[in-house]
């Protein structure tokens, strides 16, 4: 008799435990409000990535076409797979010095793991990251961008000022 | 028939064993892992794994680079635990260095590995109710990781690799609304936490498709080295957190989940069980963090004295252990990772004999395995 | 009657009228049958197309999705770019494939589930044809689309696809007994196999109704051995996604593959047909004794209007089960099947008996 009892016990619980999980599905099913996609294009306008979303590389410049790139060659040291290529160029000044200068700071996005490094250890904070995430391209080469933008030149001034700006 | 079609013989192997290929290209083995099966019908009667197919030399690679860009190397292993990869090789350094970090760091990175512990047994779970065909799973368990992933976006800018840590301490302070958002997602996922009971593990074909497949008995587990929930489902004791604890682990007070019969429904449980025991230690330091720097004083190189040194973390899915020698310069002379899943996966040859092919792909799932982490 | 404002049978006479005055006895048959073929066809593409894109929309709000939402309005075009899409793909030969059965396996599935729609009465007067053994006809006819899927996976020289159909093939053959007896028990009831005078007989109420809890019953074991019969929800191990990539169809392409897509949907649409004819009244409105009122209004709701509302709850309740459970594992479906399904639907018809020599049904 146990046997009985126990094998139409079975069923009820088995059929019960069935019939919890199709309460939570159900439940979805009729609050669509609890829908979480994220129409992307549609939303692009309404779109903000956090401040701190690692997109790409950048270099700030004001509105005078200053940057701060010293041209020094540390993020091109402390990058671990070379994404990073910085050319220099000595040219002579007001003073009539010559001075190393920043020629172009070269970028291969295609390459880039986002660790971080160049943008941390930049000596003088010429290097943010930006929040555009939209590099697709037809074209590998578009991936390589020279950072610092033409006829742009250094930004002479006290450090601790540069550091309050980017804050 | 023309001869092209009486091909059937094909099919069989030596001593009549119908071979089959799982993988590389395969949805239940989570990456490019192959498992060679002999089959008789639905039994297996032989796993042989092969690895290797996604394999980057992560350790050589590591030889020729300086200590804070190894650290973005370790991601990529088991690119769901990321931050306790970067943490082990920055607990490395560290105590070679023999540098006091801040406490402030240790509470954020106990913290933001308890965080990267729950993502991970939340895609574990919804990754495993796959497997056994229960779709649904796959999005509820997402969509609570996608807060968890949001919130580190808040912080460090990426949701899966991080390359947070750097030896001495973090990359740059955590976000302001940080703790905020963790105890928003600590109410909103203790309310959710029960969903997956009720859709899955009270499930009558769920519990029958997991209980009693894939025995893994203590002694096995030790031998083998699984670690993590898939050892602790087995009775293997061997949480260093709990054991050897680094961080802020000595602090916060929790249980090590363990339970003794070692089959699929045992490391599915722990693993649950976890999940709650990761909120509870967040919820012991969330609101603690102690003011005061991100990171310790460091030189701008980083040079560890000649020696050998040996780290171990527990990653979401067991030890992970770092074996460092170094001559003095500012590369290591050699590096080695010694990861979980790679002991993990092997024991699939002991214990998937026997079982039936969607035992098998049960059996994977509650392993746990991430296939990168295994080639490295 | 009061049913009677909603009836085809003069309608289909006048049509078969009018074609024999104006053709030869042969050609007339020809013509008639063309008509039904054609109708049936576009009838069949067009509810195939629109299960696949009501599963997907269901399944996607169950997962707090938005599903298919680019193509037209709310994503219903979907569907259509699927099928373009899939008639423009390449069909991929296999090499050492048995070709003739390769390419015979998706037309058997196909026609299988084609047979089974002639039965099904969509109202009064609006079937294909009226089988005094209908009830017989519809479960020997379905039951044949498992060669297909046995062919398929037979024929493709694919291990997994092997054993994807065996393990359907030893599924089916299981699951047939208890899909008979479930259907036994209402045949008893009704005293005929006649889906037509199935339906008749609901007039004043559906069997789930008035057969009291073994006819419940019945239902709810007709409606898992049919899903277990059609592959699907928490019964699918011929494809099993997970354990045999996609199990028999894996070397399948194009319009071929296309092929077993529909006839899984068209498999569901039937059984749930089957389950409406049976028992939940068919076309038959919603009636209860003693409400007079409420029981013409609802008869003035035209019987396709029921016939299809009961199908899609049906079919809503198959794709719940489906997004829900977990697959079940091979040998589990036989245990469930002959350890659990098989004993009740025996014990359930031994019940139905009783309960009809008793007349304690209404």
């Amino acid at each position: 008799m146990n046997v009985i009892i126990n094998y139409f016990k079975d069923i009820f619980q088995g059929v019960w435990s069935l019939i919890q999980g199709m309460r939570v599905t159900g439940y979805y099913f009729f609050h669509p409000r609890q829908i979480v996609t994220q129409q992307y294009p549609e939303n692009r306008d309404k779109l903000v990535m956090f401040e701190r979303f690692k997109g790409e590389v950048i270099m700030p410049h004001d509105e005078n076409n200053q940057h701060r790139c010293t041209g020094c060659g540390i993020c091109e040291i402390n990058c671990p797979n070379g994404s990073i290529e910085i050319l220099t160029e000595t040219v002579i000044n007001e003073e009539g010095k010559k001075e190393k200068r920043i020629d172009k700071h070269i970028y291969h996005l295609s390459m880039c793991t986002f660790c971080g490094l160049c943008v941390k250890t930049c000596p003088s904070d010429a290097l943010a990251w930006g929040n555009e995430f939209e590099h697709a391209v037809y074209d590998r080469h578009k991936l390589t961008k020279v950072l610092n933008q033409p006829g742009s030149s250094l930004k002479k001034e006290p450090k601790s000022t540069a550091k309050e700006i980017k804050a | 028939m023309s001869t092209e079609t009486s091909t059937l013989n094909l099919f069989i192997g030596e001593n009549d064993e119908y071979i089959i290929n799982m993988g590389p290209q395969h949805p239940s083995t989570h990456g490019v892992l192959r498992l060679e099966l002999a089959l008789k019908g639905e039994l297996v009667e032989r796993v042989v794994p092969h690895v290797g197919y996604i394999h980057r030399g992560i350790e050589k690679m590591s030889e020729k680079l300086p200590y804070p860009q190894i650290i973005h190397l370790t991601d990529r292993m088991d690119y769901l635990s990321a931050l306790m990869n970067n943490e082990a090789v920055c607990l490395a350094a560290e105590s070679a260095l023999q540098v006091e970090v801040p406490e402030r760091v240790k509470y954020v990175r106990t913290i933001l590995a308890e965080l990267q512990r729950l993502a991970s047994h939340q895609l574990w779970w919804c990754a495993f109710g796959m497997d056994l065909g229960a779709l649904t799973t796959f999005f509820y368990g997402l969509r609570d990781r996608e807060k968890i992933l949001d919130i580190f976006e808040e912080s460090f800018g990426s949701r899966l690799l991080h390359s947070y840590y750097l030896p001495g301490g973090l990359m740059h302070d955590i976000h302001p609304n940080f703790q905020k958002r963790v105890k928003e997602f600590l109410k909103y996922f203790r309310k959710k936490l029960p969903e997956y009971d009720q859709l899955l593990t009270g499930n009558v074909i769920f519990q029958n498709r997991v209980k009693g497949i894939g025995l893994l008995s203590k002694e096995d587990a030790i031998s083998y080295g699984v670690t993590g929930p898939s050892g602790r489902g087995s009775g293997f004791a061997c949480d260093v957190r709990k054991h050897q604890p680094y961080s802020a682990y000595d602090k916060v007070e929790f249980t090590e989940c363990l339970h003794t019969d070692g089959d699929t429904w045992a490391r599915y449980k722990v693993r649950v069980q976890e999940m709650w025991e990761s909120m509870h230690i967040i919820e012991q330091l969330i609101d603690n963090i102690p003011e005061g720097d991100y990171t310790a004083k460091m030189k701008a190189i980083i040079k560890l004295p000649a020696g050998e040194y040996f780290q171990r973390v527990e990653t979401a899915r067991g030890e992970l252990a770092v074996y460092i020698v170094s001559d003095g310069n500012k590369t290591p002379y050699r590096i080695h990772f010694r990861t979980p899943n790679f002991s993990n996966m092997f024991v699939m040859s002991k214990i998937g004999v026997g079982c039936k092919i969607a035992d098998l792909v049960a059996l994977g799932g509650s392993l746990d395995l991430v296939i990168p982490d295994i080639d490295r | 009657m009061r049913f009677d404002i909603y009836d085809f049978t003069s309608f289909t006479q006048d049509i078969d009228r009018l074609l024999q005055e104006n053709l030869t006895p042969f050609w007339a048959t020809v013509a008639e049958l063309t008509i039904v073929g054609v109708v049936i066809l576009a009838f069949y593409a067009l509810v195939g197309l629109f299960l696949v894109y009501a599963e997907r929309k269901v399944c996607a709000f169950m997962q707090n999705r938005l599903g298919p939402n680019r193509v037209g309005p709310f994503g219903i075009f979907q569907t259509i770019a699927d099928l373009i899409k899939l008639l423009m793909k390449e069909l991929i030969p296999i090499k050492h494939a048995d070709k003739i059965l390769f390419n015979l396996a998706p037309f058997i599935v196909i026609i299988a589930s084609f047979m089974a729609i002639a039965a099904i009465p969509f109202a009064r007067g609006l079937h294909a044809i009226d089988l005094n053994i209908g009830v017989f006809y519809v479960f020997a006819v379905s039951s044949m689309g498992v060669i297909g899927i046995l062919l398929a996976g037979w024929s493709s020289n694919n291990k997994y696809s092997l054993i994807g159909a065996m393990r359907s093939g030893a599924m089916v053959v299981s699951y047939e007994l208890s899909v008979g007896l479930s259907l036994l028990s209402i045949v008893i009831f009704a005293g005929t196999m006649q889906l037509s005078g199935i339906v008749e007989s609901q007039a004043d109420g559906w069997w789930i109704f008035k057969g009291h809890i073994p006819a419940f019953i019945a239902f709810l074991l007709f409606i898992t051995a049919s899903t277990a019969e059609t592959n699907r929800g928490p019964f699918d191990l011929a494809e099993a996604e997970s354990e045999l990539t996609a199990g028999f169809h894996t070397e399948y392409s194009g319009i071929r593959f296309a092929f077993f897509f529909l006839a899984e949907y068209m498999n569901m649409f039937i059984v749930a047909s089957i389950a409406v004819t049976i028992f939940l009244g068919g076309w038959m409105p919603l009636q209860f004794g003693g409400l007079e009122g409420f029981n013409t209004v609802m008869a003035y709701i035209p019987p396709l209007v029921w016939f299809f509302l009961k199908v899609a709850f049906v079919i809503y309740l198959m794709m719940w089960f489906k997004w829900t459970f977990p697959r079940l594992r091979i040998d589990q479906i036989l245990t469930l099947e002959w350890k659990y399904l098989l004993p009740l639907s025996l014990i359930n018809t031994v019940l139905i008996a009783l309960v009809v020599l008793l007349g304690w049904h209404f």
